[in-house]
């Protein structure tokens, strides 16, 4: 498969401390690619750093073989890149509905202005709405959703943007055992239509099921990468989670 | 009646000023202190086109309109990138020195002097020169600014001005350009102010500099968060209520003097009051 994304030595400093500590990763289309570690170990950071939220220290990111030193939030989408939030963030005081068309819609503003929303919008997100089981709730502010709801309607969201490559950051956290399968079964279609799809995940289980491959980081390094099976027996990954 | 075709005139001006603010700080969530400003310029570019060279006034009108989005164009592409406190004391430091080119460019603006004689606007020769018609044309200026703001704001482009309000970020990565957002609808919002300002000049038939003060662009930020962020209606009732309120002090004994200090006060503890008790404000779609 095709390898849609990779970082080289990648570097974020908060400070004297290193979030993320020279990191190589590679994402490839088709593929679910795990990034585990404990808490602390730099997963968000990097998802961070790779979708421009935060700015690059040092390395650089691959995309379809350019070599970027510097990545705009707003240049995010335009490379194929979405995500979701570890603390969900969701625009609270817009409708479910709302939510969705907002990625839906016109990104160039004067079409934006002269544009509310197509029946093609409305189409898609009654689709993904529906998969989620909130296009009941369409009308309703996210703010009034429950947790596990607003988690899935951040998913919505990110599929919503028809990317290439996905960075979920633990979307199973919180989540009751249906809405686990709902998740589960939108992340596998993900890899069938081609996309990279990156899941930070704490349960185990969920990681052997679903990962082809996995990065572990421990203190923004990559202490391991293999497959779950391969990595989760290695006495380092046991000793950074457990400790020694 | 005069006296209340006048108090209704001075509430259709100050509702357009309260429904573009409203797109600026209610949908987009860009606190600002210099509409009073662009309210000015407006104001001062009818008076200054229409008695120096006697052009039509909806000729002049749209230049001052033009005139006060280049300006809030140049003020945003400075402030607008900046973090919110630093944009908010960007745009009183812009009120301010725009206030000091009003008060002293003698040879345009007169200085303190203001400016006198400005004529009623004309159209295939009718003057507007009654108060009835001329009310007639501003609540035709408040259903037009109204309507546009109402197609802004349910356009793609109003949803994506909301969600910055809420999360600027987030926003980003989805691929807007939340600079450009914001520069646009600060633009847009200074063309109405401008409108604003045009009819004042016109109604009043002078100006001074002192009409706008970042006091005033504060009288006008109180107007939107009574109404409620987000609410162009609600801005439009705000304006009445905030136009009225301190007419009716003449009437309950304070003598004019009296009452123009008590319209502070009251402004003041109307502010205090929403906060406590309705932050939302009267029709708001969104919280503070």
């Amino acid at each position: 498969m095709k390898t849609l994304l990779s970082t080289r030595r990648l570097v974020k400093r908060f400070g004297g401390v290193h979030a993320v500590d020279h990191v190589d990763l590679s994402l490839e289309g088709g593929k679910i690619t795990a990034l585990i570690g404990p808490n602390g170990s730099g997963k968000t950071t990097l998802i961070n750093v790779v979708t421009g939220m935060l700015a690059i220290d040092g390395g650089d990111i691959v995309i379809d073989s350019v070599r970027l030193q510097r990545i705009r939030p707003s240049d995010v989408a335009s490379y194929g890149i979405t995500r979701t939030f570890q603390n969900l963030r969701l625009i609270q005081q817009m409708s479910v509905l709302d939510n969705i068309l907002l990625v839906l819609t016109e990104r160039n503003i004067w079409g934006a202005l002269f544009e509310q929303h197509t029946k093609f919008h409305l189409a898609t997100a009654e689709e993904i709405l529906k998969k989620v089981g909130l296009w009941e709730k369409r009308n309703e502010n996210a703010e009034s959703l429950s947790y596990g709801q607003r988690k899935l309607l951040e998913i919505a969201r990110a599929v919503s943007m028809e990317a290439r490559i996905y960075f979920f950051d633990e979307p199973f956290a919180g989540l009751f055992p249906e809405m686990v399968r709902i998740v589960s079964g939108i992340i596998r279609e993900l890899r069938a239509s081609g996309a990279a799809v990156v899941l930070v995940e704490h349960d185990m289980l969920l990681v052997r099921e679903l990962a082809d491959y996995c990065y572990v980081l421990d203190s923004g390094k990559v202490i391991a990468e293999g497959t779950p099976e391969h990595v989760l027996k290695q006495q380092n990954v046991v000793e950074a989670y457990l400790g020694k | 009646m005069e006296y209340l075709i006048h108090i209704a005139v001075l509430a259709c001006i100050y509702g357009i000023l309260g429904i573009s603010l409203n797109l600026v700080m209610g949908e987009t969530g860009l606190i600002s202190v210099t509409h009073a400003a662009f309210y000015g310029l407006g104001a001062y570019a009818v008076a200054f086109l229409l008695v120096g060279f006697g052009i039509n006034f909806f000729l002049a009108t749209l230049a001052g309109m033009i005139l006060a989005s280049g300006v809030a164009f140049a003020i945003g592409v400075v402030f607008l990138r900046l973090k919110e406190v630093y944009y908010v004391l960007g745009t009183v430091g812009s009120n301010v020195i725009l206030f000091s080119v009003l008060l002293n460019w003698n040879s345009v603006t007169r200085g303190p002097l203001g400016i006198g004689g400005i004529p009623r606007p004309e159209i295939f020769g009718f003057r507007f020169s009654e108060n009835e018609a001329f009310l007639l044309l501003v609540l035709a200026a408040v259903a037009i600014t109204y309507a546009i703001s109402v197609l802004i704001t349910r356009s793609s482009f109003g949803r994506v001005l909301n969600a910055i309000r809420e999360d600027e970020d987030v926003v980003s990565v989805f691929g807007y350009s939340v600079y450009h957002y914001k520069l646009v609808i600060f633009t847009i919002g200074a063309a109405f102010a401008a409108l604003a300002g045009a009819f004042l000049a016109s109604y009043l038939t002078y100006i001074s500099p002192f009409s706008f003060t970042v006091v005033e662009s504060i009288f006008i930020l109180s107007i939107v968060v009574l109404g409620g962020l987000g609410s162009g209606r609600g801005a439009l009732i705000a304006a009445g209520i905030l136009v009225i309120t301190p007419e009716a002090l003449r009437f309950v004994g304070f003598t004019p003097d009296i009452a123009a200090q008590m319209r502070q006060v009251l402004y003041g503890l109307i502010l205090i009051l929403l906060m406590l008790y309705r932050p939302q404000g009267l029709l708001g779609r969104f919280r503070i």
